[in-house]
């Protein structure tokens, strides 16, 4: 398995250094990508239609770039202005209204478009998948071990029987009276070792399930509403704190209330995605009828365009559980610790349903706190550790962790 | 004998068997090994095989409890989430606490549309941000469960407000002309005051009468005689070098202590560079909060106040201090009197008299001194107390004349604080129409045929105007949580006035700031100031003070025993008593809780009950024990027996007994059964109600258990708790106290080298942060706010009575008093009040001796309480040198068991199941983990303050700073005493703190090197001897020379 893992990792950091060489604009990229994110990724998508029309090449259908950029930042004045085009496509939208962006600059924008430019078209990819094979042999391995080790075990039992046979065969020959042979079963060194043998591992066991519990990783419920991470953070690209903001304000990230949702889902009222929705258990999901689910909740009629029932909250089951005596603050982890999301939560933009990814343990919590460095230089807050800094200069230390800065102490996390 | 120079206890005072006992265990129990006698363990109750039958049942119970499935837990978001409202973040809104006339402004922490603290207004010039213990307190009466909860007829429910509206306006409309009264306490809300004007208009002959149960009309209609208008000045104590109190407990209770607090603090900081500060003389009869901090103090007969003052003017006049037999009284007098004609314009004397006469004396003495204008404010007035007690005793006759039609009652309750409440409930009988608004069915509203329940102050909108030019506003920062309705809202309603009060409130005021944007400025600042910048004020006519002088020396008494009524300082008049953390708050003085009881002196506490508190034995008689005895007081027709406390420092002939207590079943579960109601004591002497009485007292039969703190902890002997200072010694020999740490320390490497050279431990880095906390004890008047603050910030247990009977008390925060001088010389007594915390010391003795490491130490200095792994062990407990940890010997939150299983149980201790009540629990802070059973807690200086504060400054990404973090003891001291932050930056406010008082520092108990980040300035007495004769300058060790039993058994 290492010997893998250091495959897949060299393999990885030559396939990053190609990207960066191929892509010589990768840095612009990834700044209009945060951009898009920021500001349009709410209402649009690269290559498809969302609560806005999808803005895949968008330099090809309005050639006129002053003209463009004047739509981005006031699409009213556009408008006013009697501009054909914008006009029919602003009635094709049912008028919904594109909000206004006076902030952004020239090079913002054109760092957007750049960005736009460079996502390719998720239908005409071949999806990557990783090495199937890799896992497999893994397996493989382990069994093929645990038999050899069995088998081993086997021989050695047999071997020590007709060691023990050929002894008393040799004693009998020397006339060395022998005793009645005891039968292995009940040897009581035999007994005996299986007895200790039987009580760690037991005790192994009991431990370990003694301090699973309470402990739920993969735990993965219905909810009332299929909602798939994967079509919305990953195939459309919504930003994560678009609905979960709280996680850079403070100790919840919080599930966003049904008007966030209503800000995109007014106008996308069916699923249209080319990739078939399925529950774990295999059962086929139809996405339009999930959002009708939400328009149940909300009181939303889609063909009359306005509320008409009285809204109710969506009872969603709570995944990500803490005891009561643990303090848990997101701001500290995304904001201020700048952790990504997937460090916790896994692979979230490719979930259908969410399931928790990490065990949420102390040991767990720990392990991180020790191995994290802090954004030491980056932070001010940071420069009152004033002999902290002296001894990165001096090459004392290479890095300050979270567990320098105390990290690791009780009341960091239980008060 | 060698007397100990500051005492707690009288036992401590006497180093007494009990005393040392108590010195000697840590726990005042031993552990309940029921049924366990000298039989062995087989004859036990519970033996061996029973024994063996519960590990193997409960095992099992564990074993299937534990693979139970987990319980499903829902989330559920908003529907439409507020734009502010972010779930886990505090909102914070400016609102204003109101009780009766006072109205203090405050800022109401809102976490997840739930108020949860109380701080007080930053914007508010007059209160500074200070808060008092009623108004920490104040976010528990919102989730009272005794609160009423729908309006009622007759004592039955009404379904509906247009029902009630037409029930009353019926009856109203049938009064045929019969006069009506709307009857409050003080009303200086100008929005209310334009909604009564508006309603009293619509109902022709009727009149509005404003009650207050603690009453200032002796002030009022003296100032009236004096400058023409009926009014309250406001004091500036900060501007006084003399301050003489003449039984005015300002500092606690009388007018406006938290403005008081403040200014009186000012005078009193003592400046390194030019050390100097006010002085204050306190002539009194029970020993007050506020006597208890003065620098002279002189003592006598209740009934002697009116001498007292005639003395003092006289003396001032330079006719000497006629009329005073007691010599050391007189010689006080005439002390006081010589510094007043000294400092001119710069004196200021009060009186807490509810008497006419000596008010108009004391008005004089203040013309006499030039206090007005300088050191009174006679236009920026205080409008808290307006009620005249003749026109409330005119109204009491009319009712029962039965020519009153209809009486509506808001926020008065004179059939519990009248003094003649039976006339009261008479004459009530007699009135064809009575509407309540209180929020309780208290001894008033009972008697009222229909009730409709205000709103908590949390629930209202609302203005108030304390202090004339200051107007400070209230908004709702939650929806009512029952059926009530604003009382301004019924007025209006009945006036025949469609409009909302909250409508009308903000049109008001739209229409006075002028436009919308102001007014909405004013609701987010909770203050609108326009105070009056030129002190152009009336000019005092003395016409009525010669009689009063002949009038207020008349009453003088010279024999016989005296009773004050007077209010504690946690406690004040008990429109809080069903208060839970106000009850468990220790009184400042006695150290008692969860009661009422007659404070009497040393001499009489000996002549009547042969207690000799000198005598070591009959001490702790005395006092080892809860159980007290009983007195019976008579006071004309009227008597009331109550247990007795021993308290030095009160005048041999006066009984102190203390309002607010005495409530009937629906008050709440708090108040129900606790003490007796001593408004009963008070009387009316044709102008005013008095506070003082002539009585007769004798022993009664029985014996009563009082709650008290004050031996619950010991410091075994170990002294140098507290350092006191005079101002002349500190002025001639600055360095003295840091001279004698000095030589203390010399051995073990001075000051400099005493963490690393007076250990054989590692000393340990601190890099970045490191907190600490300094408290001056010069600021410290003892009043409790910081402990109820403390309380509701850190989810502190409520135990009970029958617990800290116990010594069960969960306080973090304790303030322990000290008496030093001669207990049988009551104007000897001086007082020393300290807060004592955990220390957090960076040598912590309660660390290395925990078995499981729950308790450790961070690399930011904090001594860190881990609840969760905590097994309850209390070796710390037993370590603390400071005796600051708290066991959780039952599970007093109701976190882990089922209601039928929470100590105490049904009866014995209801007020634990009251604060296990849903509706209370709502007031827990989410951010503090509710302990359970069998662990140990303690102060943790606020640690989720720490972290909040530390995480504010990252996501700005700039360094902490001093505002980011403060602890909720200090943001409630309105005298400023505590001082928190990092204390490795040398800019912080504690570091200069400490670096600017380095003559006046010292750490309690520093000798013993654990290393406290709790540092203490020594008290600053102006005054000529410090009782307790410090000897500074000697090694003093661990008991060392003092007896007390020490060591051994831990």
């Amino acid at each position: 398995m290492i010997h893998y893992r250091s495959i897949v990792q060299r393999f990885a950091l030559i396939l990053a250094v190609l990207t960066v060489l191929c892509f010589d604009q990768a840095a612009v990229a990834q700044d209009g990508k945060a951009l898009f994110q920021q500001n349009c990724a709410s209402c649009h998508a690269v290559h498809k239609n969302l609560t806005g029309p999808k803005l895949a090449g968008i330099e090809e259908r309005v050639p006129d770039q002053k003209l463009l950029y004047a739509w981005i930042r006031n699409n009213q004045a556009v408008l006013k202005s009697g501009n054909k085009y914008f006009n029919d496509l602003y009635n094709q939208w049912n008028k919904t209204a594109m909000n206004l962006f006076p902030n952004l600059t020239d090079e913002e924008i054109a760092a957007m478009l750049t960005y736009i430019n460079s996502v390719p078209d998720p239908a005409t990819q071949k999806p990557v998948e990783g090495d199937p094979n890799a896992k497999a042999a893994a397996s493989d391995n382990s069994l093929i071990f645990g038999v050899l080790t069995l088998i081993l075990a086997i021989i050695v039992l047999v071997l020590l029987q007709v060691n023990a046979n050929l002894k008393r065969l040799s004693d009998e020959k020397d006339g060395i009276p022998s005793y009645e042979p005891v039968p292995f079963y009940r040897n009581k060194a035999y007994i005996a070792l299986f007895a200790v043998v039987l009580f760690i591992i037991g005790g192994y066991f009991t431990i370990q399930g003694a301090v699973g519990l309470g402990r739920s990783k993969n735990y993965q419920p219905e909810q009332p509403i299929y909602y798939s991470h994967k079509v919305h953070a990953g195939t459309n690209q919504i930003n994560c704190l678009y609905c979960h903001g709280g996680a850079q304000e403070g100790k919840h990230a919080n599930i966003p209330s049904l008007n966030t949702c209503m800000n995109c889902h007014m106008a996308i009222n069916e699923y249209t995605g080319t990739e078939k929705l399925y529950r774990e258990d295999g059962t086929e999901v139809n996405g339009t009828e999930e959002i009708k689910k939400l328009y149940s909740y909300t009181g939303w009629d889609p063909d009359q365009k306005k509320y008409v029932n009285a809204p109710k909250p969506i009872e969603w089951v709570k995944i990500h559980n803490l005891p009561d005596h643990v303090y848990f603050n997101h701001a500290q982890h995304v904001k201020a610790g700048k952790v990504a999301c997937q460090t916790c939560h896994g692979d979230i933009q490719n979930m259908g349903e969410v399931y928790q990814y990490s065990d949420l343990s102390m040991g767990w919590c720990i392990n991180c706190h020790r191995e994290t460095k802090v954004q030491f230089e980056d932070n001010k807050f940071y420069s009152i550790y004033e002999k902290f800094h002296n001894d990165l200069k001096s090459g004392k230390m290479d890095s300050v962790t979270v567990e320098s800065i105390g990290g690791t102490e009780c009341q960091k996390c239980h008060y | 004998m060698e007397q100990k120079k500051y005492w707690q206890s009288f036992g401590e005072l006497t180093n007494s068997a009990a005393h040392q006992q108590n010195a000697q265990d840590e726990f005042k129990e031993d552990l309940p090994f029921e049924g366990l006698d000298d039989k062995g363990l087989g004859s036990a109750t519970t033996p061996r095989r029973d024994f063996l039958k519960y590990v193997g049942f409960s095992t099992a119970a564990a074993a299937v409890a534990a693979s139970c499935e987990m319980p499903v837990k829902k989330a559920i978001p908003f529907v439409n989430r507020p734009v502010d409202a972010i779930p886990g973040i505090a909102n914070y809104y400016a609102t204003t606490y109101v009780a009766g006339g006072t109205a203090i402004p405050v800022v109401a922490k809102v976490r997840d549309g739930r108020p949860i603290k109380i701080e007080g207004n930053e914007l508010s010039s007059w209160s500074k941000g200070a808060t008092t213990a009623q108004v920490q307190a104040s976010v528990l009466d919102l989730y009272d469960t005794a609160r009423l909860r729908y309006p009622l007829a007759e004592k039955k429910e009404v379904s509906t407000f247009d029902a009630f509206d037409k029930m009353v306006g019926e009856a109203l409309a049938g009064l045929n002309g019969a006069p009506l009264v709307l009857l409050t306490s003080t009303v200086n809300s100008p929005s209310s005051k334009a909604v009564i004007a508006e309603f009293l208009a619509k109902y022709p002959g009727s009149r509005h009468v404003q009650y207050d149960a603690t009453s200032y009309s002796g002030m009022l209609l003296a100032n009236e005689a004096s400058f023409g208008s009926r009014l309250l000045p406001s004091y500036a104590f900060e501007k006084a070098k003399i301050i003489v109190s003449l039984g005015a407990d300002f500092l606690g209770t009388w007018l406006n202590p938290v403005e008081f607090q403040h200014g009186y603090t000012q005078g009193r900081k003592v400046d390194p560079k030019h050390p100097g500060m006010s002085k204050h003389y306190q002539f009194e009869s029970m020993l007050s909060m506020t006597g208890a901090n003065a620098d002279e103090r002189f003592t006598h007969r209740p009934s002697e106040s009116g001498a007292v003052a005639a003395a003092l003017l006289g003396a001032i006049n330079g006719q000497g201090a006629s009329g005073i037999s007691d010599a050391a009284l007189k010689k006080g007098i005439e002390q006081a009197a010589k510094d007043l004609a000294a400092n001119k314009g710069q004196a200021l004397v009060v009186s807490g008299s509810n008497d006419v006469n000596v008010q108009l004396i004391v008005n004089a003495i203040n013309e006499a001194v030039g206090a007005f204008g300088t050191t009174v404010n006679l236009v920026n007035k205080l409008q808290n107390y307006a009620g005249i007690d003749a026109e409330f005793v005119k109204l009491v006759e009319e009712m029962n004349a039965g020519s009153v039609g209809a009486l509506l009652i808001y926020d008065a309750n004179p059939a519990y604080d009248y003094f003649d409440a039976e006339k009261f409930k008479a004459g009530l009988k007699k009135v064809r129409v009575t509407v309540s608004f209180n929020e309780k069915m208290d001894e008033t509203t009972e008697l009222c045929k229909y009730v409709l329940p205000a709103n908590h102050y949390l629930e209202s909108w609302g203005d108030a105007e304390h202090k004339v030019g200051y107007i400070s506003m209230l908004q709702p920062t939650i929806a009512p949580l029952f059926k009530t309705r604003q009382w301004q809202d019924n007025l209006l309603k009945w006036s025949g006035n469609t409009t909302s009060y909250a409508d009308y409130f903000k049109n008001f005021w739209t229409a006075r700031l002028g436009g919308e944007p102001t007014y909405l400025k004013a609701l987010q600042d909770g203050v609108v100031e326009s105070p009056a910048m030129v002190m152009g004020f009336p000019s005092f006519n003395g016409a009525g003070v010669a009689a009063a002088l002949t009038a207020a020396v008349a009453g003088k008494k010279t024999s016989g025993q005296e009773l004050v009524i007077y209010q504690k300082a946690t406690f004040t008049d008990g429109r809080q008593s069903n208060n839970p953390w106000l009850q468990e708050t220790p009184d400042p003085i006695t150290r008692a809780t969860w009661d009422n009881y007659a404070i009497v002196s040393p001499s009489l506490g000996k002549s009547m009950f042969g207690i000799d508190i000198t005598n070591a034995t009959q001490a702790d008689e005395y006092e080892a024990f809860p159980k007290k005895p009983l007195i019976k007081v008579k006071q004309g027709a009227k008597e009331m027996e109550l247990p007795v406390l021993i308290i030095p420092g009160v005048q041999a002939d006066t009984i102190a007994v203390a309002v607010g207590y005495g409530r009937t079943e629906a008050i709440g579960k708090a108040a129900a059964g606790v003490g007796k109601n001593a408004y009963a004591l008070t009387s009316f002497n044709g102008t005013t109600f008095q506070r003082t009485a002539a009585v007769t007292v004798e022993k009664a039969a029985g014996e009563y258990k009082i709650a008290t703190t004050q031996t619950h902890s010991s410091y075994e002997g170990r002294y140098e708790v507290i350092k006191e200072i005079t101002l002349a010694d500190y002025v001639k020999n600055p360095t003295k106290i840091l001279d004698a740490r000095k030589k203390e320390l010399e051995p073990w490497g001075g000051l400099e080298n005493y963490e690393k050279d007076g250990t054989i431990y590692p000393v340990f880095d601190k890099p970045g942060i490191k907190w600490g906390m300094s408290i001056d004890l010069n600021s410290c008047y003892g009043c409790g706010a910081c402990v109820v603050a403390c309380t509701a910030e850190n989810n502190v247990s409520v135990v009970g009575k029958p617990e800290v009977l116990r010594a069960h008390d969960m306080h973090w925060l304790r303030i322990d008093r000290y008496f030093a001088g001669d207990p049988n010389d009551p104007n000897s007594i001086q007082t020393v009040f300290q807060p004592m915390m955990c220390q957090h010391c960076d040598n912590a003795p309660c660390e290395n001796v925990c078995p499981v490491a729950a308790t450790n130490h961070s690399s930011e200095g904090l001594n860190q309480m881990t609840y969760n792994r905590c097994i309850g062990t209390r070796y710390c407990a037993n370590n603390c040198p400071y005796k600051v940890r708290r066991f959780n010997w039952a599970d007093y939150t109701g976190a882990d068991s089922f209601a039928d299983n929470q100590v105490g149980g049904k009866g014995e201790n209801e007020v634990i199941t009251m604060m296990n009540d849903d509706l209370t629990r709502m007031v827990l802070n989410p951010d503090v983990t509710v302990r359970s059973r069998g662990v140990i807690e303690k102060c943790s200086f606020c640690v989720q303050r720490l972290q909040e504060g530390k995480l504010a400054a990252k996501k700005a990404g700039r360094p902490l700073e001093d505002r980011d973090v403060k602890t909720a003891c200090q943001q409630a001291c309105a005298a400023d005493a505590i001082v928190f932050g990092n204390v490795n930056n040398k800019e912080s406010l504690v570091s200069k703190h400490r670096a600017e008082n380095e003559n006046r520092l010292f750490y309690v108990q520093e000798q013993i090197h654990v290393l406290p980040n709790v540092s203490y300035l020594a008290k600053v007495r102006n005054t000529g001897e410090i009782s307790a004769h410090t000897q500074y300058g000697e090694p003093h060790f661990m008991g060392e020379g003092h007896g007390a039993a020490e060591g051994g058994h831990h």
